[in-house]
C-alpha cells in the first residue's frame, strides 16, 4: 500500500558519475522491483519519480543521475536530513519469468539490483557511456558490461532468441532496439511526471496507438 | 470548505485523496472525448510548474455514462467542470447535467489556456448555460483578464452564482540546452507558488466588483495560504499543484488552517471570510 512518508537520510555515496541515496525505510513498503517512488526535491515545486533500486533491511536506496535541478538537490542531500517519499506507484515486473535476462543502459540499471535479488541475480546485460560510468555495474551480479561503441544489442544479438525472458531499462532508443530484438521484453519506459498517482495527466505517452499516463499503465510495460 | 483545482486529481485513482476534499472537481468535459495533446505536457519552472494536458477527457456521454456513476460511490460531493469550444457547447453540456442528482455545481471553464477559445466572451457563456441548469454555476476566469473585476460583474449579471478564481496562466519554459520550448505544445499553463499573489489579487478584487461566493485557488499549499485567500474574500479554497507533491495536502491544509484560526481568536473559516478588506484591521493576539 502506497503512503508517503518524511524518510531520514542514511548516506548519499559517490557510485561513478552516479549518487545512491540511502534513506531509512520507515513504513514505506518497497513494492515489486521496477515500481517507483516520488522523492521530494528539496526547493523544488515537484517531486522526482525514482524506481527502487535496493531494499536492504531497514532501508530503501534509490540510484540517481544529476542532469537537472531536482536530480541535482538530490544528489546533494546529506545524512541528518529528511526527505518524502511516497510510493510505491505504478506497475513493476512481473516477476513469474523463466530464465530471466536484464538488460540495462546508463541510469536504467538503477533497479536492477533489487531485481536481480527478487529473481535469484539472473545474467545481465548493462551497457554505458564511460568506463567510469560502468563503476555502476558493480551493484549487479552476474553482469556482462559493454562501454560505448558497443551497445547492449550486441551482446543481446549474440544469444538465442528464445534462450530467455528480457527484462530491460534504459533510454528509449535502447528500449526500442530491445523491442525488435525480444518482442516478449518487458520494458520500463520513463516520462516527466508532476505526481505519479494519476492526478496531472503529464505523463501521457503514447500505448497501444492510444496516450495513456504511464505513471498508472506503467511504468513497466510488455513490449508486444 | 476545500476543494482540488479541476484537472489537478484522478479521484477514481486516489479516492482517499478525493475523500479528504469537501467537494470533488472533475477534470474538465467537453461535448466529445479528448486525447489531449501531444507530450511533452509538463515543465517544472523556478516558482511554478507547466502543464498543457489540452483537456484530456472522456466526453459527456463517457463521463455520463461511466465515470459519474463510479464517482458517486465514492461519497463526496460532484462538481463537474465544463468546457467547449462555444457557448451552445457549455449549454448543452450544462443541460445534460441538470437532471444529476449526483452533480452537486457546474463550473464553467472560461479560460483554459490550451485550447482554443470559444468566441463569445465569458458572460455570453454564462448567459447561454444559465437557462440550462438549476444547479450552482460557478465561472471559474483567468487572471490575465484586462479587466477581471469588469468580467467578473458580467458573469454575475448572466447569472452565475459564483466564481472560481483563478485558472493559469500562460506560460513558457524553454530547454537549458537547445533553448527551444520544452513543451510539446509549446506553451502552457502556470501554476504553483509563483501564482499566489496574482490569484490573491483576482479575488481580492472580485470580491469587492461582486459580493459573488468565491473559490479561491493558485498557489495553495499551506494553512496559511488558505487563510489569505479566505481574507481577500474567497469563500472556499481549492488544492492544485500541491495536490502533484502532497497527496496528503487536503488534511494537512485543514488541520495548518485550524490552527491559523485559533491563534487569531477566529470560530471558523466564516470568520476570516473578507477581513483583508475591513477598515481596522484585525489584529493578532498578544
Amino acid at each position: 500500500m502506497r503512503r508517503r512518508e518524511a524518510l531520514s537520510v542514511l548516506a548519499n555515496e559517490a557510485v561513478g558519475p552516479y549518487a545512491l541515496l540511502r534513506l531509512e525505510r520507515g513504513e514505506v513498503d518497497p513494492g515489486v522491483p521496477g515500481q517507483f517512488f516520488m522523492l521530494e526535491a528539496p526547493g523544488r515545486v515537484l517531486p522526482r519519480p525514482m524506481s527502487l533500486c535496493q531494499a536492504p533491511p531497514g532501508e530503501l536506496t534509490f540510484l540517481l543521475e544529476a542532469v537537472g535541478p531536482g536530480t541535482r538537490a538530490l544528489a546533494a542531500v546529506e545524512p541528518g536530513e529528511a526527505i518524502h517519499v511516497f510510493g510505491p506507484l505504478g506497475n513493476g515486473y512481473r516477476l513469474d519469468v523463466e530464465q530471466p535476462l536484464l538488460v540495462g543502459g546508463g541510469i536504467g540499471i538503477a533497479p536492477f539490483p533489487y531485481l536481480s535479488e527478487r529473481l535469484g541475480s539472473p545474467p545481465a546485460i548493462l551497457g554505458f557511456r564511460s568506463e567510469w560510468h560502468a563503476e555502476a555495474a558493480a551493484l549487479v551480479p552476474n553482469a556482462t558490461v559493454v562501454v560505448e561503441p558497443t551497445l547492449v544489442t550486441e551482446p543481446l544479438r549474440d544469444l538465442a532468441t528464445d534462450c530467455c525472458k528480457v527484462l530491460a531499462c534504459g533510454p528509449e532508443p535502447m528500449l526500442e532496439a530491445v523491442r525488435e530484438l525480444a518482442p516478449d521484453a518487458q520494458l520500463a519506459w520513463e516520462a516527466p511526471m508532476a505526481c505519479g498517482y494519476g492526478a496531472c495527466y503529464g505523463c501521457s505517452v503514447e500505448i497501444d496507438g492510444v496516450l495513456q499516463r504511464l505513471c498508472v499503465a506503467g511504468p513497466v510495460l510488455e513490449a508486444a | 470548505m476545500i476543494l482540488n483545482a479541476s484537472g489537478c486529481l484522478d479521484a477514481l485513482e486516489a479516492p482517499e485523496v478525493a475523500r479528504a476534499l469537501d467537494a470533488f472537481v472533475t477534470k474538465t468535459v467537453t461535448p466529445q472525448p479528448r486525447e489531449g495533446n501531444r507530450p511533452v505536457r509538463i515543465a517544472e519552472t523556478e516558482a511554478g510548474m507547466l502543464n498543457s494536458i489540452g483537456l484530456e477527457n472522456p466526453g459527456i456521454d463517457g463521463l455520463l455514462s461511466d465515470k459519474l456513476p463510479r464517482l458517486a460511490e465514492l461519497g463526496v460531493p460532484i462538481w463537474v467542470s465544463v468546457g467547449g469550444f462555444a457557448a451552445s457547447d457549455y449549454a448543452d453540456i450544462c443541460a445534460a447535467l441538470d437532471d444529476r442528482d449526483d452533480v452537486t455545481a457546474i463550473e464553467l471553464n472560461l479560460s483554459c489556456p490550451n485550447v482554443d477559445e470559444a468566441p463569445e466572451s465569458a458572460a455570453e457563456i454564462v448567459a447561454a448555460a444559465r437557462p440550462e441548469t438549476q444547479k450552482q454555476l460557478y465561472a471559474k476566469l483567468s487572471p490575465a483578464a484586462t479587466d477581471l473585476p469588469e468580467t467578473a460583474r458580467a458573469v454575475q449579471a448572466a447569472g452565475a452564482d459564483g466564481l472560481s478564481l483563478v485558472n493559469t496562466m500562460r506560460g513558457l519554459a524553454l530547454d537549458d540546452k537547445t533553448l527551444q520550448p520544452r513543451l510539446g505544445h509549446e506553451l502552457g499553463g502556470y501554476s504553483g507558488p509563483g501564482l499566489k499573489p496574482i490569484a490573491l489579487a483576482a479575488v481580492y478584487q472580485c470580491f469587492r466588483a461582486t459580493g459573488l461566493p468565491i473559490v479561491g485557488m493558485g498557489g495553495i499549499g499551506s494553512g496559511r495560504d488558505a487563510l489569505e485567500f479566505l481574507a481577500a474574500g474567497a469563500t472556499a479554497i481549492a488544492l492544485g499543484t500541491i495536490l502533484f507533491s502532497d497527496p496528503d495536502a487536503p488534511g494537512r491544509v485543514r488541520e495548518e488552517l485550524a490552527e491559523e484560526l485559533a491563534a487569531r481568536g477566529l470560530a471558523g473559516p466564516g470568520d476570516a471570510h473578507g477581513l483583508a478588506h475591513r477598515e481596522e484591521p484585525a489584529v493578532l493576539p498578544e
